[in-house]
């Protein structure tokens, strides 16, 4: 009785084991998951009506649970498309371009919804849109601006700190380029369709997709996103201060600011240019190629001689430190400590990015503030790395005095050696 | 004069080293065509009292701790009174002495002078040297700059490699799982008072066993004095092979003086934990082979890892290298022929793929 008790227990625990795995293999298989018939089908479709299972996967909203039903509407759990299409079921078919703010707005509007995913997501993207210049042409009727699913995709769109995203900070330029350099796109809207190239050539594109540095400027940056539209001659300066704030400040109280805004010109682009800004150099402040000061001044007027003044100060700098680096690198290659003196260096240049950033200012005396400092620490960096020469030399005596001495010892040595075997 | 007396008086009452300088006038040295060999055992000598002088003096003003230990030596090399010339010296010196050492350990390996009854002068001479690339490790990192620590966290690594007990090894070099400032507190107890302790004692121990056995004589050299006893040559030790040997010795710090003040040793750039390694890192010049052979092995050998298949046959290798006395058989004249062959093919080896780590990108 015992032993049948004991069999019958082991039984239970077995039958117990094989119920739990049996549960565990229908879980894997993914049954109680909601079912989404709509991919069956379009996955087999060619474009534009393809979508796979495989697209899908890489969409945000597919990862957060959303299936085609939630844009779309229908109902995705029967197999039978005149039931998952119908017009009963909600059933809304490719969605109008007109329609897709609104659609996105939807949910994307709704604080409350919101939160559930991302309690930091803002929610007014769609009120900033209409304000927007392609919001407001959507509005006028015409369909050919973007729309949401123009710049971050449709299907497979991906979390915009997703660097695959279209609107990763390295994709920006690509997804606006996409329309804004079709020149026959564009035809029909007064804009030039150049942005792109010039883009390309400036600091900023260096900064963002050839160093990689994704907080440097790229086209939503300036023009905004959802509201995007161009910044405006009296709205240039806000736009750079955001990043360029001490060249802003010093701007604001320079003499050119109330002249540019008599003359309506827009601040900052007037010598920088928008889409190709380049890297500044100190030949803007001269008078050949690339300068622009001359553009406006007359030659010997005030102007100019304050223009030729700064120039001459952070020459005299940017020169002071480059022939200290020359001595500290003489002085490292012939094994010399220097590296107090090569920290020193870091705090010269500093000097110089400031004097250079004060040229903003307009004022001499601001822009000699800053060079002074600068060249007190790279004239005593230029004294370290020749003053490590002296040391270099000195040393060498003091070797050849010792081996002087040692050539005597060892010839003494020598010669008692000599004499005690003889 | 009398004040000198009375004082010589005063210590020979009391130390009467009649019988030391009896032994001494007494010790000789063979000398024969290759007799210049017995100096690098003294000079490796020399570079190690040179490295214990230095390294005192370097302790006056070096902290060790990671926001400390590269500025102290930026000191010690720009402000302190010829503080240049003794950290040069220091890693001048270190680094000839690992050369010497392997040069010595090369010689007496060719010149047969590790047999009978020399067996633990070998042990102690290849354990000596082991502990000197220890000194040479611990050492490196000290002064906190990126490429000693970016070669110890390498090295360390690969420690970590050692089937079994490679992560306990690696934790208790590092003082945790990473490099940090408590790796440099413990490499510099390993520096300063472990490794010296160590070294000392074994260097004691080698030298008494080298005084008590006195020099080999090379096995050819000896068949040629045994033909023809005539030819047989001694050398006083003292004075005519002390004068010699202080000759190399001046000779050496001549070398090391003209080495510190023509190529003094660079400090580098500051160790920053959060900088990613510099390309092509590399160890020092005396780990090379081994670091150049473990990156040649594939990463897989048959189901084993590379790396620990290369660091267990490294450990084979050590094993076999320190009982190598033993492995001499019977029949001397063939296992002779063969040690040699050996031999020959480890020194090429070493150098070979030294050339090749230092080359390779």
């Amino acid at each position: 009785m015992a032993m049948l008790r004991s069999n019958r227990r082991r039984f239970g625990v077995t039958r117990y084991f094989v119920v739990l795995g049996l549960l565990a293999l229908a879980a894997s298989l993914g049954y109680g998951q909601t079912k989404n018939s709509c991919l069956d089908c379009h996955s087999a479709l060619p474009e534009p009506l393809g979508v796979t299972q495989e697209t899908f996967s890489h969409d945000i909203h597919a990862q957060k649970g959303l299936t085609c039903v939630s844009c779309h509407g229908g109902d995705a759990s029967t197999d039978d498309p005149t039931q998952s299409m119908s017009r009963k079921a909600g059933w809304k078919g490719k969605i109008d371009r007109k329609q897709i703010p609104e659609l996105c707005g939807s949910c994307h509007s709704n604080p409350t919804y919101m939160r559930q995913y991302d309690p930091s997501l803002r929610t007014d993207q769609l009120a900033q849109y209409h304000t927007s210049v392609h919001g407001k042409r959507l509005a006028a009727g015409d369909s050919n601006v973007a729309v949401c699913t123009d710049c971050h995709g449709v299907h497979d769109l991906r979390a915009p700190n997703d660097p695959q995203s279209k609107v990763y900070p390295v994709n920006i330029a690509d997804t606006c380029a996409h329309c804004h350099a079709d020149a026959q796109y564009m035809k029909g809207y007064s804009i030039p369709t150049d942005q792109f190239a010039k883009y390309r050539m400036s600091v900023h594109h260096e900064a963002l997709e050839v160093r990689g540095d994704l907080s440097a400027p790229t086209c939503t940056t300036c023009h905004g996103n959802h509201g995007a539209a161009p910044p405006g001659v009296d709205k240039v300066q806000n736009v750079c201060s955001t990043c360029h704030v001490f060249q802003a400040q010093m701007y604001d109280k320079s003499s050119h600011k109330a002249a540019f805004d008599a003359a309506s010109l827009p601040g900052c682009v007037v010598c920088h240019g928008n889409h190709d800004i380049a890297h500044p150099t100190d030949a803007k402040l001269g008078t050949g190629a690339g300068a622009v000061c001359m553009q406006c001044h007359k030659p010997g007027d005030v102007c100019d001689r304050a223009r030729a003044d700064m120039l001459g100060q952070i020459t005299r700098l940017d020169e002071s430190i480059k022939n200290a680096d020359k001595a500290l690198a003489v002085a490292e290659a012939a094994g010399m400590e220097v590296g107090e003196a090569r920290l020193g260096q870091n705090e010269a240049r500093d000097s110089l990015t400031k004097a250079r950033v004060a040229i903003h200012s307009f004022k001499e005396q601001v822009v000699s503030q800053y060079v002074q400092t600068g060249l007190k620490v790279a004239n005593k960096d230029l004294q370290a790395g020749q003053q490590a020469m002296v040391e270099r030399n000195r040393r060498r005596i003091g070797l050849g005095l010792s081996l002087i001495a040692i050539a005597m010892v060892l010839s003494g040595l020598w010669l008692y050696i000599r004499k005690i075997e003889r | 004069m009398t004040v000198l007396r009375n004082v010589r008086n005063w210590f020979y009452e009391r130390l009467e080293w009649d019988d030391l300088f009896a032994f001494m006038s007494k010790k000789t040295v063979p000398l024969h065509r290759l007799s210049y060999w017995y100096f690098l055992g003294g000079i490796t000598l020399f570079l190690f009292v040179i490295q214990v002088l230095t390294g005192i003096l370097l302790l006056l003003y070096y902290r060790p701790g990671a926001n400390e230990a590269f500025e102290s030596v930026q000191y010690i090399m720009t402000q302190v009174q010829f503080g240049w010339l003794i950290r040069s010296i220091h890693s001048w010196s270190a680094n000839l002495m690992i050369f010497t050492a392997f040069a010595h350990m090369f010689s007496v390996l060719f010149l047969k002078a590790y047999r009978k009854p020399r067996e633990l002068t070998w042990i102690s001479g290849v354990i000596l040297l082991i502990l000197v690339m220890g000194f040479g490790f611990s050492g490196y990192l000290l002064p906190w700059n990126t490429l000693a620590f970016f070669a110890t966290k390498v090295g360390t690594d690969i420690a970590g490699q050692v089937p079994f007990v490679g992560h306990a090894i690696m934790v208790f070099l590092r003082g945790g799982e990473e490099v940090t400032g408590a790796t440099l507190t413990r490499f510099f107890g390993f520096h300063v008072a472990v490794l010296p302790g160590l070294v000392t004692v074994l260097i004691a121990f080698h030298l008494l066993l080298v005084q008590r056995q006195g020099m080999s004589v090379p096995p050819r050299v000896e068949k040629e004095w045994k033909a023809d006893p005539s030819a047989r040559h001694e050398l006083k030790f003292f004075p005519n092979f002390a004068l010699r040997e202080l000759m190399a010795w001046y000779t050496g710090l001549g070398v090391l003086g003209a080495l510190a003040a023509i190529f003094p040793w660079n400090l580098g750039v500051k160790a920053d934990l959060f900088a990613s390694a510099p390309a092509g890192i590399k160890p020092e010049w005396y780990f090379l082979f081994m670091f150049q052979t473990l990156k040649l092995i594939p990463s897989k050998v048959w189901l084993i890892d590379g790396e620990v298949l290369g660091i267990l046959a490294f450990g084979l290798v050590g094993l076999l290298w320190l009982l190598l006395p033993f492995l001499e058989c019977d029949r001397v004249a063939r296992s002779k022929q063969w040690i040699t062959g050996l031999s020959v093919f480890a020194l090429a080896y070493v150098i070979a793929m030294s050339v090749y780590g230092y080359v390779a990108q």
